[in-house]
């Protein structure tokens, strides 16, 4: 199994956090994992992505130009990474502030409103963790309580009593992916 | 099993200089190596092994601590970034002449002048070539991947000392930014001041009783004398010639092809050789891990082996693919294939280069 993923959004929307809390949960369940972030000029640029890989097998490029999944966050991203699903490939997307939504018809496409689930559960932080459920929802590649172990891995100490949350809004986001086609 | 950790190269890196029990690292921050100095401010090696950490006012200085601490015998460190380095170049022809030892680590970006801040492979003539002045070579090698650059920490430092020189470890942005799973090895205790005086007796740690005044430098004057320090220098550079080398080779016993790429350009060039494989091409991957001394042994054992052509990928204009020409000796093609200024090639690209560059062209 190999699953190469690309999340893009805005920078401060978790959408690293998101990748390294996905590669902590592979490394759990004994997976090679690679993580590599924009971190040049576009990132400077407001946008921010991540390219994560989980495989059973040794990994070899860790940039890739074509996507198993791509979880798309903002309407940039969506105008940059729609062409790079693979196709039969998955694309995952929050339509908030989306104006362009996806059209292709040979990837499967999924609708998470993850920004609208954090604010109702009082949290917007939590965003990124309920489009990761989503994820996990469409592509169970991790089991829940490696990604909890992933999330103790990646956060600090002091931040622990948060994974319940965490893991409330990872579970809104399972409920609430919808297929589009 | 040590332990399992989610790193960036760079942090894979420092944490290897603390538990490798280096005595000291010199920095200076620059894009993208600065995780390096920042992961071993707030690791606070002091308090962990007696480890010093200190900032530099400038990479000049830095090597310069480098150049009197690794006298001493000590186990010593910095790292940075093209241009950093380029500043660091005379005093590792200093530290060459001298035969001091220490590890320097380049996260090489996009160049010539400040560049940019993304990966590149463009300092290859520098770190082969000598970037200083005088006859001289360094020990370099290329991490590609997370686990490398912890590894090549310990390995560097067996390499300074066992041969009293500067070793570098050419990495880039990619491989100092990524993270991936890396296995932490088990901490080594620093040397204590005794066990430095005794296995080093070259070190300028005070001059014991009955013996000669130790004296390091890389001035003589004499031209004779020079001459002979020079041929001494040469023995040395052949030794690491013959015993030193390190490559891996994946696929290369059934291709009809071969890409030669290090760092992180091998990576790449892994995926470009299985997408080859879906199309039936044929292609294998040597990954020159020592970048000096060159892996000539292998190439030649391809040439012989009949082989249809090289294909040098390097994130730069074209400089490893020098080395490939001097060892094939027009015996089959050689080609080069690379983006540069901070652009990463694609998997896609490369095979579309062999396509078109060995096997139509």
């Amino acid at each position: 199994m190999t699953e190469e993923i690309i999340i893009a959004g805005f920078g401060g929307q978790g959408v690293l956090s998101m990748g390294k809390i996905l590669a902590y949960s592979g490394i759990m369940q004994d997976q090679e994992v690679s993580w590599f972030p924009a971190y040049g000029p576009e990132m400077r640029g407001g946008t921010a992505n991540v390219t994560v890989i989980l495989s059973d097998e040794r990994i070899s490029s860790p940039t890739l130009t074509a996507y198993d999944t791509a979880i798309i966050l903002n309407q940039q991203s969506m105008d940059k990474f729609e062409e790079t699903v693979k196709p039969g490939g998955v694309l995952i997307y929050d339509p908030n502030g989306i104006t362009h939504h996806p059209t292709r018809k040979d990837i499967k496409i999924y609708k998470i409103e993850g920004a609208r689930i954090a604010t109702e559960m009082g949290n917007t932080k939590i965003f990124n963790m309920v489009v990761l459920g989503g994820y996990l929802k469409v592509k169970p590649i991790v089991k829940m309580d490696n990604v909890i172990r992933g999330l103790k891995k990646s956060l600090h100490e002091r931040y622990h009593k948060l994974i319940p949350l965490n893991e409330d809004a990872i579970t809104m986001g399972m409920k609430n992916v919808i297929e589009i086609n | 099993m040590g332990e399992l950790r989610l790193m960036k190269g760079n942090e894979a890196l420092a944490e290897a200089a603390i538990r490798a029990g280096v005595d000291g690292y010199f920095g200076y921050p620059i894009t993208p190596q600065s995780e390096v100095i920042e992961y071993l401010m707030a690791e606070k090696p002091f308090d962990r092994t007696g480890m010093i950490v200190l900032q530099a006012e400038s990479e000049v200085a830095s090597i310069n601590m480098l150049y009197g601490g690794g006298g001493t015998g000590k186990k010593v460190m910095t790292s940075s970034s093209s241009p950093g380095i380029s500043l660091m170049q005379e005093g590792l022809s200093y530290m060459a002449g001298a035969e001091i030892p220490c590890v320097v680590a380049n996260v090489v970006r996009g160049g010539p002048g400040l560049g940019d801040i993304q990966p590149a492979q463009s300092d290859y003539f520098q770190s082969v070539k000598g970037g200083g002045h005088g006859d001289y070579r360094l020990p370099v090698l290329a991490p590609a991947s997370v686990q490398e650059m912890s590894d090549f920490v310990p390995l560097s430092f067996d390499l300074a000392f066992k041969y009293r020189t500067p070793v570098l470890i050419v990495a880039d942005g990619l491989i100092g930014q990524m993270m991936e799973k890396v296995e932490l090895f088990d901490p080594v205790p620093r040397l204590t001041d005794e066990e430095v005086i005794e296995r080093y007796p070259w070190a300028t740690n005070g001059k014991p009783k009955g013996q000669e005044r130790r004296i390091l430098t890389s001035l003589h004057l004499d031209p004779y004398k020079l001459e002979k320090h020079n041929m001494l220098l040469q023995e040395k550079y052949r030794k690491l010639e013959a015993e030193e080398v390190r490559f891996e080779m994946i696929d290369c016993e059934t291709a009809d092809y071969i890409i030669i790429a290090y760092g992180s350009s091998a990576r790449i060039a892994q995926k470009s050789i299985q997408l080859a494989g879906e199309e039936g091409i044929k292609v294998g991957l040597l990954r020159p891990i020592s970048l000096w001394p060159f892996p000539k042994q292998p190439i030649d054992d391809l040439v012989k082996k009949g082989v249809k052509g090289f294909l040098a990928v390097e994130m730069s204009a074209g400089q490893m693919v020098e080395d490939v020409r001097l060892t094939v000796r027009e015996r089959t093609k050689v080609e080069h294939f690379g983006r540069y200024g901070g652009v990463i090639h694609s998997p896609e690209e490369v095979l579309e280069a062999l396509k078109n560059q060995l096997i139509g062209g």
